[in-house]
């Protein structure tokens, strides 16, 4: 849908100047809240309705920067010279790596996978440094899931697992998880038991009824307590305690609780998978909450970061068959974590060439992943300048998802959601850069179709 | 002298917010380049807001500056700091076959540097 469709104008006797544009959507965090109203004055966003602290920075923060649309070797340059040097860099490469895409709207996503294919490359997502674990863990034991309207209507113990919401989901409690008043909840708030995990007392420990503070890396060891204590295994004490830093009492009153109530959720974080464990810890969260269905209604749900990362996960599956971190060398997509994503491809200095896509590796990446990186001829679409953008080859300023541009992006309970731009943009868009990309490359190797 | 810890880095709301406003403005640089360390471990150790330490992984070294984290926010022996370029430079490349280095947990050594001007 277009700006115009949905604009408004809010006062016009007041200001014609302005206009409104409702229901827009946030793509900051995996909460993706469509319920905001823009205020818009001179292609600048002056008010945003109904976000969060970390919506409001992202929409009233996001001007366009005074910075060329494409810069070759760090010179301004045109598009089309750019487009052309990004099609070599990606053809000529023996290991090339395409990554990112968590906040870039689905029909982006899709032209970068494509890319991948034609170049027998390889492509991977935030996901692996996000909730890759958890996608390892899904395939091994499964997700029972549901979706946030679910949460909302039925959801009577919400537990948070290594996550703090308060910080990075600011809205996840109001709007889905705590204090909506649902179908079969009327009181709201008080219909639900909140219980918070983590090793640290978050902010997010406020809004809990109960707070489990477990010891550092010890999160497998206490979701196997529950397991055990949700099967009726007599568990010592004293190893429970020496091995989660809590007390057996506390655990065996979390899960006569679990079991009494009638609809579970579990949200989990990145406290599990960050943490030695890893996927681990996330299959002994999916294998719990599948044990619970035994004795009362159950689901999981990761937490999810950026903006668009599911609609990521969703669109490398449905063009691959593997969520993230899948390499087309043979011709054909194979998936294997730890050998295709992104941080080994880098660490290991298999890469020779690369394009990364609203991320910024040269931030958030080891050192010797960094190196590496910096040393072969990458592309970087960004919509501000990052260290990663600094060092590229050739870098693309792209225009804003959600504030320039349309599209549609996943929700983290995969509900798909359309946006709504508000501004206009010098810059290109990600898929139109991705597109003349696509077009060239297609046109080096051979294919014409 | 030198202490082990646990290091946690975590989002942060002032991380997220500059994000948004810019990864080379002062907010967000600000909020990474801060280590948050218990009031209880503050005192052990002779800090006062604003002093510097060195931080030595396995992987990597780094020096922040400190700040007292709120009431019974994190237990004794624990830091935080925000994520972004100075945590992620105490992650080793190993993913362990997982495509995800340990970001969380990871285990420190705490050097004083200096005290600040305070």
């Amino acid at each position: 849908m277009s700006a115009q469709a949905t604009a408004a104008v809010a006062d016009p006797k007041a200001d014609e100047s302005l206009k409104v544009i409702q229901d827009a959507t946030c793509t900051f965090c995996g909460c993706v809240c469509d319920d905001i109203d823009l205020t818009v004055k001179d292609n600048h966003i002056v008010e945003a309705k109904r976000a969060c602290v970390l919506g409001k920075a992202w929409f009233l923060n996001h001007k366009t920067e005074d910075r060329p649309s494409c810069l070759v070797d760090g010179q301004p340059a045109p598009l089309e010279a750019g487009y052309d040097r990004a099609a070599q860099i990606l053809v000529n490469g023996k290991y090339p790596i395409i990554y990112g895409l968590s906040d870039s709207p689905c029909e982006a996503q899709r032209v970068a996978v494509s890319i991948a294919d034609w170049v027998n490359g390889t492509i991977d997502t935030t996901t692996s440094v996000c909730h890759g674990p958890s996608g390892m863990a899904f395939q091994g034991v499964g997700e029972v899931t549901c979706s946030l309207g679910e949460v909302i209507n039925r959801g009577d113990m919400i537990i948070f697992w290594g996550s703090n919401p308060a910080e990075s989901h600011p809205r996840h409690f109001t709007k889905y998880s705590l204090m909506p008043k649902g179908m079969f909840l009327p009181n709201g708030r008080k219909d639900r038991t909140c219980v918070l995990v983590d090793v640290r007392k978050t902010k997010s420990a406020k809004a809990a009824d109960i707070f489990v503070q477990i010891k550092p890396r010890a999160d497998f060891e206490g979701l196997w307590t529950l397991r055990a204590l949700a099967k009726g295994v007599d568990l010592d004490p004293v190893i429970v305690k020496r091995d989660t830093g809590v007390e057996l009492s506390l655990w065996q009153d979390l899960m006569a609780r679990m079991k009494a109530c009638k609809f579970g959720v579990i949200f989990f974080g990145m406290g599990l998978t960050m943490t030695r464990g890893k996927h681990a810890n996330s299959e002994a969260l999916l294998a719990l909450t599948r044990d619970m269905n035994a004795f009362t209604r159950f689901v999981a749900k990761p937490n999810r970061g950026h903006g668009n990362v599911t609609g990521a996960d969703n669109v490398v599956s449905w063009r691959t068959g593997y969520p993230f971190g899948v390499n087309h060398s043979r011709g054909y997509p194979r998936f294997n974590p730890g050998e295709y994503t992104t941080s080994d491809t880098l660490a290991n200095g298999e890469a020779d060439s690369g394009m990364t896509i609203a991320c910024d590796p040269m931030a958030n990446f080891s050192e010797p992943a960094r190196r590496h990186l910096a040393s072969i001829p990458y592309i970087a679409l960004d919509t501000k300048e990052t260290p990663t953008t600094r060092a590229a080859a050739v870098a693309f300023t792209v225009a804003t998802y959600g504030i320039h541009t349309g599209g549609t992006v996943y929700r983290m309970d995969d509900v798909p959601i359309p946006l709504r731009p508000s501004c206009e943009s010098p810059n290109p868009s990600d898929f139109e850069v991705l597109s003349q990309i696509e077009r060239r490359v297609k046109k080096l190797v051979g294919i014409t179709s | 002298m030198s202490e082990t810890f646990i290091l946690i880095p975590g989002r942060t709301s002032d991380q997220g917010c500059g994000i948004s406003e810019g990864k080379f403005q002062e907010k967000y640089q600000r909020e990474i380049n801060s280590l948050q360390v218990a009031p209880g471990d503050m005192t052990k150790l002779g800090l006062v807001a604003g002093d510097r330490v060195r931080l030595t992984s396995e992987s990597g070294q780094v020096e922040v500056s400190v700040v007292v984290a709120k009431a019974e926010e994190l237990p004794q022996g624990m830091l935080f700091i925000a994520y972004g370029n100075i945590s992620s430079q105490l992650m080793g490349g190993d993913t362990h076959g997982s495509g995800m280095p340990t970001s969380k947990g990871i285990d420190v050594e705490l050097e004083v540097l200096r005290p600040s001007a305070n």
